[in-house]
């Protein structure tokens, strides 16, 4: 399976994809320059975090015009999977690929810490190696991790079980007090309406190795793999 | 075609949480200045445009708000009447 990362100028977790991808995933992965026009043929595409054209106008709102945006869109309207790791969630927004909005920590401040998720649903391409309830330890690192969305959109992706990570306590418990960000309803992660794009505020890229701290992310990458294979 | 000068207004939705408002109004408490009940932060934006007249300028300025610079779902914009720049 080839794993496609886009490096736009200000991405700063291209590399951390790569190598999770590569040394401990065992998988294919190639860079894509935010002015290509082709996927190479990648099954799987990451836009990575970072601060994509320096968070000009707002995050991710600049990002989306890139050459290589036009061909991730066509990509995730075929079905492609896609992976929106924090400013790439912030993208995947601003693309139209995903519902709502990011918006500034409501405390102000950048965090960078590791948060407890919750996973809401494990029958996705991105969950199916963890199991409902399930509690993963993931690093945050953020100052627009605030996701918004209007109560009727909310209500839906929670209908349509598409809310797949929220942020937790150690015990699982759903507070104000585990969410790191003000997010509406401690929504960590969201999937599109056809399960095939995900965005996520947490790095399960960094996740990958107990010399980092936690593994708790590996299997989110391979959940992809068994889904994307079968 | 003439010269047109635009200015764009671009502020948090109504009734979304607005932390940097709400530090700003903090801070003015803490001056002194009691009376003030909201603050809201945004964006001024100005733009320069060829069109043919000011309302096609204002038209087109209302088209990049809505593609480009405001958030449809977070944030609110108001234009300004053209000037001849």
């Amino acid at each position: 399976m080839k794993f496609g990362i886009v490096t736009f100028p200000g991405s700063n977790c291209d590399y951390d994809a790569f190598h999770a991808v590569t040394d401990v995933l065992g998988e294919e992965a190639t860079y894509l320059w935010h002015k290509d026009h082709d996927l190479q043929g990648a099954d799987v595409i990451i836009l990575p975090g970072g601060f994509s054209y320096g968070d000009y106008l707002r995050a991710g709102a600049i990002a989306r015009f890139s050459p290589i945006m036009q061909e991730v869109v066509s990509h995730a309207k075929s079905g492609g999977p896609v992976l929106g790791i924090c400013n790439g969630f912030q993208i995947a927004c601003e693309a139209g690929l995903l519902p709502g909005a990011l918006m500034r920590n409501s405390h102000l401040q950048f965090v960078s810490a590791e948060v407890r998720i919750r996973v809401e649903n494990a029958d996705t391409m991105f969950t199916n190696l963890y199991e409902r309830g399930e509690i993963l330890r993931i690093p945050i690192a953020h100052g627009d991790g605030r996701y918004v969305a209007s109560a009727d959109v909310l209500d839906e992706l929670e209908a349509e079980g598409r809310v797949i990570f929220r942020y937790a306590d150690a015990s699982g418990n759903i507070s104000a007090d585990a969410n790191p960000n003000g997010s509406e309803r401690n929504i960590a992660g969201i999937v599109s309406e056809s399960g095939n794009v995900l965005g996520m505020m947490p790095h399960p890229e960094r996740a990958c190795s107990p010399l980092l701290g936690s593994s708790d992310g590996v299997r989110l990458l391979e959940s992809i793999l068994t889904k994307v294979a079968a | 075609m003439a010269q047109f000068r635009i200015a764009v207004h671009i502020t948090p939705r109504k009734g979304l949480l607005d932390p940097q408002g709400n530090a700003v109004k903090g801070a003015l408490h803490t001056l002194g200045f009691e009376p003030v009940k909201d603050v809201h932060v945004g964006r001024y934006i100005v733009i320069e445009t060829d069109a043919y007249d000011a309302i096609a300028a204002e038209e087109a300025v209302t088209d990049m708000c809505r593609k480009l610079l405001a958030n449809p779902v977070t944030e609110d914009f108001e234009i300004e009447s053209a000037v001849h720049a």
